[in-house]
């Protein structure tokens, strides 16, 4: 497989972050219908196409480098954004081995990983990266094992303790995310930390969801997707740094919405941990331009329309209401009123 | 009993007395002192003769709980001050004591928390509301905590950002969450209306 | 498929352990590696026995660390549903058979400041690797252990070398009882109470800890039950359209998959709830051996866990 060729940009400041017509194609579009509704859209989390975001269980795109580069001043200015209660490290550790394992196996053009019994040597050559360290004992690593690994890995990742029938977000690194907040989630259940979603609860979705995730086998890990908008290509638009980067939402106007106004797609995935018997939820976010999102007419339709028909309590829940129309204005002209094909995938 | 459609937010079941606990540990505030008459109404002498209670607030609360003549009673000038009491109490506690908390949700909150960081599982605590509405909260931005929170927009009392109170709680913060109110428009808030009263 | 990922794996040693009681090792056919696992994880071994297909859940009990091979201990037991006397006869060196990926339903509480560990007869089995776990990551922790006589603890000799002090062996020949009361009334805040052994025995240590103040929260139980027999009776599998009979011995499950349905199923033990199945006709009574339904549910009769439950009556009427 070739190597992938890591483009600069910034996701703050200047924005200089753009796609290159194959992360177009990469793009997981979340809309398999011209309306959304929530529904309980889990499925197996099984190799997609090929350079689609599911080809690989951990998916490295062409951001890797500016991604890292942006997670490593989100914690520099806040280090809460990465915490751990000690009950997890186990958890850690077996996150640790199946990112490195994962991505060693799929990109072995950027990574490896040697393996002699507990002693364990990782390269990551586009970091330039490269470390031995014993597998188990947290003074060889300098951070901890979910910190020293997710500062190498795109997307945000959150480890839950199973117990009481329920699961806990008892750690996690969080800066990429969709206005929650890992500080103040720590430490709450399932249906607490889902707690703000509207409409939802009410439909039975959590429940569902909570049920089946119980009984996640090892082996079997599943995803879903879920999506919002957010103005700007800015990863971290979390609510500790809302007052900084809230106004960005009044400062979209009918000239630069194709410009500004980004899709914001999360791929979250959940795996069972082997030594630990917890599950990790990652949260891996995809932004693409409404510009960008119309050089695919049927995905420039669809939106359109999804945007246009949303229930007013999710466009306030996601943040929309100051540039929906604008946005679904912008749409319109990309939308003839042609039929949509089923499925995500352009036409 | 507080009724309420935030997923996040506890429920507070009502302290019911456990006949099968060896002691009994009880910490109340103000208006909790009335819940507490009640469980030792339920709990009778075993209850009397085995609680330790800690009691912090107004002279009124403080003689309903005298009254009660539990076995020991520590009246504490602060909520503070009480928790390092019963800190070192519950140190010694073991899996046969229980704890009991009565009062306005930020004081709860606060001896949950305490607890909890005692290895006693939360939904082991038996909690009850009373008093005053008011809420804890934390502003997001500066980790700061307000307390006494009665109204929809607030001053964060550490960095002064103007906080809207969210519909979220925090078990480990004991606290909702404070958001900047006008971080869309610098300087245009909403009106401020007193709701947690 | 409907129980999960399968994995083949070949008996590479068959030992008895003490009388009725035998230690099994299964490594992978293919010569690789198998999953890690967590203490207290079980798997469901698939067995052909002529005919028909049993599978029986079996806790792991070798070190979590060693993905060579999977142990488990199997006790013969007089029901004659199947599984145990199949293994107890034919399992010997070299036989293939088909496991299913660790699944875990009794894991340590990874927050306890302290693990009291109670083990009855075969219940000892999950608690080896959960010791093995606690051990490795200095958690404080206490088993007592519980046998009838010497011939019949397994593995208590290798254990007590182990752990030392931290193993205590009861020996009901000898009339030595584990003192359960005198146990549970002093320990500290943030310790967890963990019994695996026969239903008494589970029953015992349950009305002990409510007695003696303890919280539930603390209290983790292995519940999984081997499915019992009953009478035999019919069901009719509304969406498949065809009518089963369960045998004396066997379980509705076993019936049902027997007839070509795929049911779901994970622990074949009444825990995980993955075979609750709604219950469209009843005129009869349904009986109930699972722990996964609340009691209410249970009064309500619209659910079965089939796994488990059995039905006396005229007719009985699934959503299969
Ligand atoms: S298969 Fe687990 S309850 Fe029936």
């Amino acid at each position: 497989m070739a190597a992938i060729a890591f483009k600069p940009g910034t996701y703050r400041d200047d924005f200089t972050f753009r796609n290159s017509e194959e992360a177009i194609r990469h793009f997981p579009f979340p809309f398999d219908k011209d309306s959304y509704m929530y529904a309980v859209n889990i499925e197996q989390h099984m190799p997609g196409p090929k350079k689609s975001a599911t080809e690989f269980p951990i998916d490295v795109d062409e951001h890797y480098v500016a991604e890292m580069a942006d997670r490593a001043m989100v914690l520099k200015e806040d280090p809460l954004r990465c915490q751990s209660q000690p009950h997890m490290i186990t958890a850690e550790w077996d996150l640790l081995e199946l990112l490195m394992s994962s991505m060693a196996r799929d990109y072995p053009e950027h990574f490896a990983l040697l393996r002699d019994g507990d002693r364990w040597h990782w390269i990551n050559r586009p970091l330039g990266i490269e470390h031995r360290f014993t597998f188990g004992d947290t003074t060889t690593l300098p951070y901890g094992p979910m910190e020293y690994i997710t500062r190498q890995c795109q997307g945000d990742f959150c480890l839950l303790d199973q117990r009481n029938d329920n699961l806990w977000m008892d750690a996690g690194i969080v800066t990429t995310q969709a206005d929650w907040s890992l500080d103040f989630n720590l430490g709450m259940d399932f249906m607490e930390w889902h707690g703000p979603v509207p409409l939802a609860h009410d439909l039975g979705v959590f429940d569902r969801a909570l049920k089946f995730l119980l009984n996640l086998q090892q082996g079997r890990p599943v995803r879903r997707l879920n999506w919002t908008m957010t103005v700007n290509p800015r990863l971290d638009t979390s609510p500790e740094n809302y007052h900084k980067w809230g106004k960005d939402r009044a400062s979209v106007t009918p000239e630069n919405v194709g410009e500004k106004v980004h899709l914001r797609v999360e791929l979250q995935a959940l795996w069972r941990l082997p030594r630990s018997n917890a599950i990790v939820f990652s949260i891996r976010a995809y932004l693409i331009a409404m510009r960008e999102v119309v050089t695919v007419p049927k995905w420039g339709r669809r939106l359109h329309r999804v945007l246009e028909s949303l229930p007013p309590e999710l466009v306030d829940y996601k943040g929309l209401t100051r540039y929906r129309d604008y946005t679904v204005a912008y749409l319109a002209d990309y939308d003839d009123g042609a039929p949509t094909s089923p499925g995500f995938g352009p036409d | 009993m507080l009724v309420s459609d935030i997923k996040s937010r506890p429920v507070y079941q009502g302290l019911r007395f456990d006949p099968k606990a060896r002691r009994h540990l009880v910490a109340a505030d103000d208006e909790g002192a009335i819940a507490v008459e009640a469980l030792a109404g339920e709990g009778g002498d075993t209850f009397a003769r085995n609680a330790t209670v800690l009691y912090t607030g107004r002279d009124d609360g403080r003689a309903r709980i005298e009254a009660l003549k539990t076995d020991a009673v520590y009246v504490t000038p602060t909520v503070p001050t009480l928790l390092t009491r019963l800190d070192v109490i519950l140190a010694a506690a073991g899996m046969t004591d229980r704890l009991y908390v009565a009062g306005d949700e930020g004081f709860i909150g606060q001896v949950v928390a305490l607890g909890m960081r005692h290895g006693i599982d939360h939904v082991s605590i038996r909690t009850e509301h009373r008093g005053s509405l008011q809420r804890r909260v934390q502003c997001v931005h500066c980790k700061g905590i307000t307390e006494g929170v009665t109204t929809s927009i607030a001053t964060c009392a550490h960095c002064g950002l103007h906080l809207i109170v969210r519909d979220h709680y925090s078990r480990r913060l004991a606290a909702f969450m404070g958001v900047c109110a006008d971080a869309e428009e610098p300087g245009v808030l909403p009106p401020v209306e007193e709701i947690f009263k | 498929m409907s129980g999960g990922v399968e994995i083949r794996v070949r008996v590479a040693e068959a030992e008895p352990v003490a009388d009725g009681i035998k230690r099994l090792r299964l490594v992978p056919v293919d010569g690789g590696h198998l999953p890690v696992f967590s203490g207290g994880s079980h798997i469901v071994v698939s067995m052909q026995d002529g005919e028909r297909r049993i599978r029986n859940s079996y806790s792991l009990m070798g070190s979590p660390r060693d993905t060579a091979g999977y142990e488990i201990t199997v006790l013969k037991t007089p029901e004659s549903r199947g599984g145990s006397i199949y293994i107890h006869e034919h399992a010997k060196v070299g036989l293939e058979l088909t496991i299913s990926y660790p699944l875990n339903l009794f894991p340590a509480a990874h927050r306890a400041r302290k693990h009291l560990l109670l083990a009855g007869g075969i219940g000892i089995t999950p608690f080896i690797p959960i010791m093995a776990e606690l051990d490795e990551a200095g958690a404080t922790f206490e088993l007592h252990y519980a046998m009838r006589s010497a011939k019949l603890g397994a593995y208590a000799d290798r254990l007590a070398e182990r752990y030392g002090r931290r193993v205590r062996l009861y020996r009901s020949d000898q009339g030595q009882r584990i003192p359960v009361g005198d146990l549970l009334s002093n320990q500290k805040l943030g310790t967890h109470l963990y019994v695996c052994g026969p239903e008494r025995m589970i029953e015992g240590v349950v009305l002990a800890a409510r007695a003696a103040g303890w919280p539930g929260e603390n209290v983790h139980l292995e519940r999984f039950v081997a499915p019992p027999g009953g009478d035999p009776f019919k069901a009719r599998l509304a969406r498949s359209n065809i009518e089963v009979e369960v045998g004396p011995h066997t379980t509705l499950l076993e019936a049902v998959e027997a007839a070509g349905v795929d049911a779901a199923y994970l622990c074949r033990g009444g825990v995980c709830g993955q075979c609750e199945t709604d219950v469209i006709a009843c005129d009869g009574t349904l009986v109930h051996n699972d722990h996964f339904l609340t009691e209410a549910e249970h009064k309500a009769g619209k659910k079965l866990m089939i796994c488990v439950s059995r039905f006396k009556g005229r007719e009985l009427v699934l959503d299969l």
